[in-house]
């Protein structure tokens, strides 16, 4: 499984996620910067976590207009994998591939800490080797991380089961709608989430609740 | 040309900014105050001196990257 981690400056999370796909997966990441016009030939894409721009104008709009993400929408529509994390949630909502956008937290604060996530969708690449109604532990650490989209878009994602991870327990730390921390796109190669599931898959984490969603990788 | 485009939130959306700034003006003694709603506001200098063009441009500046009109709203003045 061959796959490229992109790098916008401000970024942060990259290299957590380029060990995460390395251990998980065995194949090492290809690291590419925002500034190159083409992909390398991969299988999945992922947009890491950060600050890229230092959320400049909106979080994730500077970034989403790289020559990078040119390259990376037009391939998402022939069916490449994209994930997008965190900062790269917001960045491929602002560049069209995923609908609505994240909105500062509702209580204004960044919020470090874990949080318990339920696997509603287990039929996307990313979610396979899970169970539907799991629910596991994972780490967040956002400003703006609050989903909002209209009506018609929150009717759609419910009723075509598109909301593909949901904070349970109480646990929703931004006020996001009906408690969405993660969606995937219509075609279903698309998916973005607020949480850190590369930082829950080693030992040394504390807990490894994460680690099947990357195995999942492998057989999707 | 000078463009001058305001940016505000869509009816509906929460503002939490802006709700943080009404908590602050109770605090400095501000009573009355029924609501506050933060936006943004740019100023373009443009190098395009036919006005219907301009307007054209500035609009699909707003559209592909000043505002993001899932939550915002956008208006252009030009002068």
């Amino acid at each position: 499984m061959k796959s490229a981690v992109i790098t916008f400056p401000g970024i942060n999370r990259e290299r957590d996620m380029m060990l995460a796909l390395e251990a998980t997966t065995g194949h090492k990441a290809i690291s590419v910067w925002h500034t190159e016009a083409t992909l390398p030939d991969v299988d999945l894409v992922v947009v890491p976590g950060g600050f890229s721009y230092g959320d400049y104008l909106r979080c994730g709009a500077i970034a989403a207009r790289s020559p990078i993400m040119q390259d990376i929408r037009a391939k998402a529509l022939k069916g490449l994998k994209v994930l997008g994390v965190c900062n790269g949630f917001q960045i491929i909502t602002e560049a069209g591939l995923l609908p609505g956008v994240l909105v500062r937290n509702a209580a204004l604060k960044f919020v470090c800490r874990e949080v318990k996530l339920e696997i509603e969708n287990n039929q996307t690449f990313f979610t396979n080797k899970m169970a539907k109604g799991q629910i596991v532990s994972c780490p967040v650490a956002h400003g703006e991380g609050n989903y909002l989209c209209d009506a018609e878009t929150l009717q759609a994602l419910e009723g075509e089961g598109r909301v593909v991870f949901r904070y349970a327990e109480g646990t929703n730390p931004n006020g996001a709608t009906n408690d969405i921390a993660g969606i995937v796109s219509a075609s279903g190669n698309v998916i973005g989430m607020m949480p850190h599931p590369e930082n829950m898959i080693e030992a040394i984490h504390g807990k490894m609740d994460c680690r099947p969603l990357f195995e999942g990788l492998l057989a999707a | 040309m000078k463009a001058k485009i305001k940016v505000t939130l869509k009816n509906g959306v929460l503002d939490p900014q802006g709700k943080a700034i009404e908590g602050a003006l109770g605090s400095l003694g501000f009573g009355g105050v029924n609501g506050v709603r933060q936006g943004k506001f740019f100023e373009i200098d443009l190098a395009e001196t036919d006005k219907a063009k301009a307007e054209a441009a500035i609009k699909q500046m707003c559209e592909k990257l000043i505002a993001n009109t899932v939550i915002e709203n956008y208006e252009i003045e030009l002068g």
